[in-house]
């Protein structure tokens, strides 16, 4: 069959084709609500129901201009029809609400658990160098200027100089705000490079979870040694529970895709990175909320001075309890 | 070699970057795979947009004090690791830029890009970024068969160029002229491709191009030439 007689035969069944596939493109997702709405999901319906078998039809077309070497343009245009077809019947439906609680309720906790070498060894790498520092720091109180800048120190002893804070005074809403936006950009982009120092064969999750350790252990004891126990503690002691906890997880994510590079094990190596990754994002997006939740309490909660002492440890010891049983109790016993 | 070794057909097919993929229909699907060029023009049109929108942010959310700093370090952060998954998770694996420059990710099954792939894809960014100007990204497509830099290998996606709308012209109404010689598979559609694209490229070229024939049909011109391939498509029967 002559180019000419296969575009005029199959032309209307090309043109069918084309509009099934605007009419799902916008197809709504939601439920329909007013009657015009409906109308056109019933359409739509009808639609989804012829889509498959033109699809195929357009394939088979495809296939032939192919094997009678009709001209490159007819080629590329049934290309991009049948390329179209194939994203609309292949793609990976989201129901994003149900995955949404899902994910919280169980899926979550269950890749911190199943993960437990990678969660366990990230926490050791990041409180391990915190406690030789502050260690360190304790023995020979210059070590920290090693780690953190002079002027750096000075900003953190400041900050947390109970001189500095004027009993009864609260600071300003919008100072809060101002310091939950930078937590958010600081401590998530932490997290996210934490994570991603892991395609470096883990070399850079080891970094930033160190580092970030031994910032730690060195800033408290320092803190400590000078006498700003109370100050300090009360502040930090609520929000990291969230946070220190969220760059550990972050760690283990990191650690998880490092290890898909190091050892493979019998698929090929991208193969190998490409599954850890999509075992590790849950961790990702738990370790993500976990860092939004820990700078709300930060901004909100923990710079707050007029709760008595008491009651800041109290509400911090309770939500570190939380968060440690959450992802070790929640969703054990569902598939 | 045949005059129309340089014409696009069956011969330039195979040299073409293009990833193939199976369907279970039966045809295989050739996406073109996009180049550094034209990633790079397109992160460069993206890069320009965020920096205008910093801009914008900052002109407006300076009047709010330090309650505005803190939403602009949030729209700094959104901007950074949000706007890439958003534009290719809700508008078809395109980012403006990528749009802009007919790009799009998807997955490397052909399907399109979904949250996971993209987030994996834009985290892991902040690695392709090392050691600085995007050095190991640009190793990893230069290196990679797929121009895959290192977030899409271990995302599984590819940046594909967007298949065009309409290729086929339409054809004028010149009468169809039949042609005596014998012309070969690929001779014939270098011919078809001839007439397709006479009517997108200038008449000079168009001459030019024609020349090229005349070792296999001697004497001809351009308007004769589109005639025959009238002829062959079958055009008018």
């Amino acid at each position: 069959m002559k180019q000419e007689a296969f575009e005029t035969r199959h032309g209307e069944t090309w043109e069918r084709y084309e509009d099934c596939l605007r009419a799902l493109g916008k197809r709504r997702r939601r439920r329909p609500r007013t009657r015009s709405e409906r109308s056109a999901d019933a359409a739509g319906a009808v639609v989804a129901q012829e889509f498959p078998a033109l699809y195929r039809q357009i394939c088979h077309h495809l296939a032939l201009t192919r094997a009678r070497r009709y001209s490159a343009g007819l080629e590329q245009r049934l290309s991009r029809l049948a390329l179209e077809g194939h994203q609309h019947l292949y793609r990976t439906r989201f129901p994003f609400v149900a995955a949404l609680l899902r994910f919280f309720a169980r899926d979550f906790p269950q890749a911190f658990r199943r993960h437990w070498r990678f969660t366990l060894a990230a926490h050791l790498v990041f409180y391990l160098p915190a406690l030789a520092m502050a260690a360190g720091v304790a023995f020979k109180p210059d070590l920290i200027y090693s780690l953190i800048p002079p002027a750096d120190v000075a900003g953190l002893e400041s900050m947390y100089d109970p001189e500095n804070r004027r009993l009864g005074r609260e600071r300003q809403a919008d100072t809060d705000l101002m310091m939950f936006g930078f937590y958010i950009y600081n401590n998530i982009s932490i997290g996210f490079q934490t994570f991603a120092g892991g395609l470096l064969f883990g070399i850079g999750s080891v970094f930033y979870l160190a580092f970030n350790g031994l910032y730690l252990g060195a800033a408290a004891t320092h803190l400590t040694v000078a006498g700003f126990v109370e100050t300090f503690y009360t502040f930090v002691i609520a929000h990291g529970a969230f946070e220190l906890t969220a760059i550990a997880i972050f760690g283990a994510a990191g650690f998880k895709l490092g290890y898909g590079a190091i050892a493979p094990g019998r698929k090929r190596r991208w193969q190998a990175i490409r599954d850890a990754a999509l075992q590790a994002l849950p961790l990702v997006y738990g370790g993500t909320f976990m860092l939004l939740v820990a700078a709300f309490v930060e901004a909100f909660w923990s710079s707050t001075s007029w709760p008595p002492a008491g009651v800041k440890y109290a509400v911090g010891a309770v939500l570190w309890v939380f968060v440690y049983a959450y992802l070790l109790l929640l969703g054990r016993h569902e598939s | 070699m045949t005059p129309f070794g340089q014409v696009p057909g069956i011969a330039s097919l195979l040299l073409d970057s293009t990833h193939d993929i199976a369907t279970p229909e039966g045809v295989e699907l050739r996406l073109p795979v996009a180049g550094l060029a034209a990633r790079s023009l397109a992160w460069l049109i993206d890069a320009t947009i965020k920096f205008l929108g910093f801009i914008v942010a900052a002109i407006f959310l300076q009047f709010l004090g330090a309650a505005g700093s803190g939403l602009f370090l949030i729209a700094l952060f959104a901007m950074l690791w949000l706007y890439n998954v958003l534009f290719e998770v809700f508008a078809g694996g395109a980012t403006p830029g990528k749009k802009a420059m007919g790009l799009r990710v998807m997955n490397s099954n052909g399907t399109p890009v979904g949250w996971s792939g993209s987030v994996i894809r834009n985290l892991l960014r902040a690695v392709d970024a090392l050691p600085g100007c995007y050095l190991l990204g640009l190793l990893s497509v230069y290196f990679s068969a797929r121009f895959q830099r290192l977030g899409d290998l271990a995302a599984g996606t590819i940046v594909v160029h967007r298949l065009p709308e309409r290729v086929t012209a339409a054809r004028d109404d010149s009468e169809p002229l039949p042609l005596n010689v014998p012309l070969a598979i690929e001779e014939q559609q270098a011919l078809l491709s001839f007439a397709e694209r006479a009517g997108g490229i200038n008449d000079d070229r168009v001459a030019e191009l024609a020349e090229l024939l005349d070792p296999v049909i001697p004497g001809v011109d351009a308007e004769q030439l589109k005639r025959h391939a009238h002829w062959l498509a079958g055009v008018g029967r």
